[in-house]
C-alpha cells in the first residue's frame, strides 16, 4: 500500500469552508445549538445519574450535592443544563416536525427556529422565576 | 460469479451497511418517548428543589416515580448512544479513534444506566 501510485497523485485541493464563509442564518445556529446541547445534556446526565446514587448514600452525601449544586457555579450549571433541555425538546419537536414533512418552507424554517431559541430562553427563564420566588420544592 | 449472501441476507437488502434506517427510526421513536417522560422529569426534579433528603427518598421510592425515573434514565441513555454516535461518526474519520470512542460512549452509557438503576433500588429499600 506505500507506494501506492493514486496516493502520490493527490494535490493539497482547497476545502469548501463550509463553517467560515456563510452568513449565520437562525436555522444554521439552531441546528448547531441542537448538537452542542446534546453533548451538554449527555453530561448533565452524569450529574442526574450522581444526584440519584446521592440520594442513595444516604445523608452525608446528598447534603454533598445540595451544597455544590447550590454553589454559584452549581446554580450556573443548572441553569445551563435546564435551557438546554428546554431548547433540545423544543427543538427535537421541530424536527419531528420537519420528519412529519412539515415546516420545511424557508420562511417556516426560520421562524419556527427563531421561536424554539426564545421559547427556550423563556421557559428557563420561568423555571429559575419560579425556583426564586420560592413556588417550587412543592414535593416536599 | 456464485453469491455468497443467504437467502436471508438478500431479502433484508442491506448490504455492507448491516443496518437499514434502523438508526434514525431509533433516535426518533426514543425522542417521541422521552417528551411526556422530560415533562414529567422537569415535574419531579422543579417539585424536589431544596427538598430535604426524607421528601426526595419517599417520592423516588413511590413505584410510579420510581418507574417513571427508570424509564427516563434508560431512554435518555439510549437517544445519547445514538446521537453521540451519529456526531463521532460525522467527525472522528480515524478508524482506531472512531472505534473507541464508540465503545467507550457505549461503555459509559451502560455504566451510567448501571448506576441510575441500582440507586433507585437502594433508594426503594431504603
Amino acid at each position: 500500500m506505500a507506494d501506492n501510485p493514486q496516493a502520490q497523485a493527490r494535490p493539497a485541493r482547497p476545502l469548501s469552508p463550509h463553517l467560515t464563509i456563510y452568513h449565520w442564518a437562525p436555522t444554521m445556529l439552531v441546528s448547531i445549538t441542537h448538537r452542542v446541547t446534546g453533548v451538554g445534556l449527555s453530561v448533565g446526565m452524569l450529574v442526574l445519574a450522581w444526584w440519584l446514587v446521592a440520594i442513595s448514600n444516604g445523608p452525608d452525601g446528598y447534603q454533598g450535592f445540595y451544597n455544590l449544586v447550590g454553589s454559584p457555579i452549581g446554580l450556573l450549571a443548572m441553569f445551563g443544563f435546564t435551557w438546554a433541555l428546554a431548547f433540545h425538546t423544543l427543538n427535537g419537536i421541530r424536527h419531528l416536525a420537519f420528519d412529519l414533512g412539515y415546516g420545511f418552507k424557508k420562511e417556516t424554517a426560520r421562524l419556527s427556529a427563531l421561536l424554539v431559541i426564545g421559547l427556550s430562553l423563556l421557559v428557563a427563564a420561568a423555571i429559575f422565576a419560579l425556583v426564586w420566588t420560592g413556588h417550587a420544592g412543592y414535593l416536599g | 460469479m456464485k453469491n455468497m449472501q443467504t437467502p436471508l441476507h438478500k431479502v433484508k437488502g442491506m448490504g455492507s451497511s448491516h443496518s437499514g434506517t434502523g438508526h434514525f427510526w431509533h433516535e426518533r421513536v426514543s425522542s417521541v418517548a422521552l417528551i411526556p417522560l422530560t415533562l414529567w422529569f422537569g415535574y419531579a426534579v422543579l417539585g424536589l428543589v431544596n427538598a430535604s433528603e426524607v421528601t426526595a427518598i419517599s417520592f423516588l421510592a413511590h413505584p410510579v416515580n420510581a418507574i417513571l425515573m427508570a424509564a427516563f434514565v434508560i431512554i435518555t441513555l439510549y437517544h445519547i448512544k445514538l446521537g453521540m454516535q451519529v456526531i463521532i461518526d460525522d467527525y472522528v474519520h480515524a478508524a482506531g479513534a472512531k472505534i473507541a470512542l464508540l465503545l467507550l460512549v457505549r461503555f459509559a452509557v451502560i455504566a451510567t444506566g448501571a448506576a441510575c438503576l441500582f440507586a433507585l433500588l437502594r433508594i426503594a429499600s431504603l
